[in-house]
């Protein structure tokens, strides 16, 4: 794709007269500055310094909103049919400003301060407590330890969705059944996950797992009393609703090849197994790094079964910092340290990924 | 048949002949481990859901062999064939989580569609510039929306929704379900975009239609397959959302999840009722992957192959 100028072009011999130019100046900036009114006597009022009381700050989302749609009118009274190029865009911006790039500004307010929503004291500005309450706090960094673990993990998903997307791509019968049935753990919820596995089939009495552990001759299986196994089984669930994803991506890649290739290389006299490393596997490369990408990201939001199933123990052997967060607030209602650790996480994210990402572009595209 | 043969297979074929076989063995025998492997608990779950508490403890499998099924899980929620005409307040409370699950999935997933395919449509079309941001890096902005964790939004947002009294309401849910998906949307639409050409749109142009004119009368019903699989991936992610909403909602607008997680904490072992809401609760989305699961694979391949 060219870098300049638009694919698809617009001519039109719109005539912006001077009145319809002022119109569109003014409908942004007046609606703009009502915007900025309305938050202005909101915080007055929340401040008590004037007379009138609102309940809450609805008011400011609809002055949002108003400012918004004022803005997008103005694009077409403004620029006519160019105008118009820009109505695709606005909606999707304006509306993840306001749900993303807002909350996050509000929260970096939040992280510096202890703000206990159960007492009536309201938010206090406690300056770096939280950085050094964080520096000291042993299971913030085991979780973000349990995070390191979790990720690593997922090299063995990737293997195990690799050799089922290469037989699924092989000649089968009953693909399509195969590709349902294999495709099910990601429908499911995994709160139900958690139950239907963790807390039922995993449970050391009746569940049908403990009986056939006990079948293969482990006297007492206990899933969730030992650190190891535990964060173990908490992988595998994680595991078994995720592997379908990436082995769909593998599938899409994999049938992508062109056949030619892979023929050439038995013509060629390749086996099988040096077929494989030698022609498909690095065809399969970028691929296999989009799909491992984002099952990191999804692996980093890992929660809701750890919440569920093992909240976190035994001994925070199975946190992560998701469900670490959220049973931080659950027992002390502190919005302020949980902000904090949430911000602190996502920086290391963010430099993580932009890390992986530079290595695999150095490796990728070797420089020599 | 075996006299009137008049090819003959090499010795040397017919010894990989053998091999082919167990090859042909090993790889059935590994999809059929994995077919157990995904569809056991499914079943374990639905049949778990007609059973006695004799049933559970003594690890039967197989209904009708095994057990007899009982509507005893069912009864918990009002929903066994006795109680169908009945009042029942327990039906009342799964119904109302149900349909708040519903409307909350649906809309996020329709107002992220309809978001994303504008964004999408308009960054595979034309060079924007907002101050120092390129096509590229506004194309960025969206898709970096994914690495994101709830976590970090969630605690701000408790805040901010209850100054905005949107905590508790399916507005507030819908927000955030929108925002979560929407880098997925614009994801796939952005490929299902850049695969049609661009002549199309210039005859319409030609033709007299203005472009958004172009946009909804001749690509959009060219690209409904990706918008159907680019809803359905979002419907997914969105009826399964646990995190915002155990967080978010208390009373009136708590969904599904939320309703299953809080009962695994309360009720011990009362296995046939639990057993019988998380079968409510995985029904709908294991109906649509059966019926759309071309669309579901059709959705996570937009983004491997370039």
């Amino acid at each position: 794709m060219s870098t300049q100028g638009d694919l698809l072009h617009v001519v039109t011999s719109d005539a912006i007269s001077p009145e319809r130019r002022r119109l569109g100046k003014t409908l942004i900036w007046g609606s703009f500055g009502v915007m900025v009114a309305v938050f202005v006597v909101l915080g007055l009022s929340e401040a008590g310094r004037i007379g009138m009381e609102f309940a809450t700050w609805r008011p400011a989302l609809y002055a949002y909103l108003f400012w918004a749609t004022c803005l997008c009118i103005a694009q077409v009274v403004l620029y006519g049919e160019q105008g118009k190029r820009s109505l695709f865009i606005l909606p999707a911006t304006l509306f993840v400003v306001a749900m993303v790039v807002f909350p996050l500004i509000f929260a970096l307010g939040i992280a510096f301060s202890n703000w206990n929503l159960s007492s009536p004291d309201g938010r206090q500005f406690n300056g770096l407590d939280n950085v050094r309450q964080m520096w000291g706090d042993p299971f913030y960094w085991n979780a973000l330890k349990n995070m390191v673990y979790y990720t690593l993990a997922i090299l063995v998903e990737y293997a195990i969705a690799f050799g089922l997307a290469l037989i699924l791509a092989s000649q089968i019968k009953a693909r399509k059944f195969f590709r349902v049935a294999f495709l099910m753990p990601l429908m499911l919820s995994p709160v139900a996950v958690s139950w239907m596995v963790g807390k039922s089939m995993l449970e050391i009495r009746f569940g049908p797992i403990s009986r056939l552990a006990r079948w293969l001759g482990w006297d007492r299986p206990s899933f969730f009393g030992d650190p190891e196994i535990a964060r173990a089984m908490i992988m595998m669930m994680d595991a078994w609703t995720f592997i379908p994803f990436m082995m769909i991506m593998l599938l899409a890649g994999l049938q992508a090849i062109p056949k030619e290739v892979q023929e050439a290389a038995r013509v060629d006299g390749a086996s099988g197994w040096r077929g494989f490393w030698e022609v498909t596997f690095p065809l399969m490369l970028p691929v296999s790094i989009t799909a491992i990408l984002i099952r990191i990201i999804f692996k980093l939001k890992l929660a809701d079964v750890v919440i569920n199933v093992t909240s976190g123990g035994p001994g925070g052997a199975t946190d992560t910092v998701t469900s670490f967060i959220f049973r931080e607030y659950r027992d002390r209602s502190n919005v302020g340290y949980g902000t904090l650790l949430a911000i602190v996480y996502l920086l290391l994210i963010v430099i993580a990924i932009t890390v992986f990402m530079k290595l695999v572009d150095r490796w990728m595209n070797p420089r020599y | 048949m075996a006299e009137a043969q008049i090819f003959h297979d090499h010795e040397a074929d017919k010894g990989h002949t053998a091999k082919w076989w167990m090859g042909r063995v090993a790889i059935y025998g590994v999809l059929f481990l994995w077919t157990v492997i995904c569809l056991f608990p499914i079943y374990w779950t639905i049949t778990t859901s007609f059973k006695m508490a004799p049933n559970v403890m003594q690890g039967h499998l197989v209904p009708f062999v095994d057990f007899e099924p009982r509507w005893r899980g069912w009864e918990s929620l009002g929903l066994s064939p006795r109680l169908i005409g009945q009042e029942s307040t327990v039906r009342e409370e799964f119904i109302k989580r149900f349909t708040n699950s519903a409307i909350t999935a649906v809309s996020a997933s329709t107002l992220a569609v309809i978001l994303g395919s504008m964004a999408a449509y308009g960054l595979s079309r034309f060079r924007y510039r907002f101050g120092f941001m390129r096509n590229p890096d506004i194309s960025f902005f969206f898709l970096s929306q994914l690495i994101l964790p709830p976590v970090v939004l969630a605690l701000p947002f408790l805040v901010l929704y209850k100054e905005l009294a949107l905590l508790d309401t399916r507005i507030g849910l819908i927000l955030l379900y929108t925002l979560t998906v929407l880098p997925i949307v614009i994801w796939i639409m952005r490929d299902q975009f850049a695969s049609i050409p661009v002549e199309l749109e210039e005859a319409a142009l030609v033709d007299g239609l203005s472009i958004w004119g172009a946009f909804v009368t001749i690509v959009l019903p060219i690209a409904l397959p990706g918008m159907v699989a680019a809803f359905i991936l979002s419907l997914v992610l969105t009826w399964n959302e646990y995190f915002f909403a155990a967080l978010l909602t208390s009373t009136d607008a708590k969904t599904l999840p939320v309703m299953v997680a809080s009962q695994t904490g309360s009720q011990g072992i009362n296995w046939w009722s639990m057993a019988a809401l998380s079968t409510a609760a995985i029904l709908p989305l294991i109906v649509i992957g059966i019926l759309l699961e071309r669309y579901i694979i059709k959705g996570m391949a937009a983004g491997a192959v370039k």
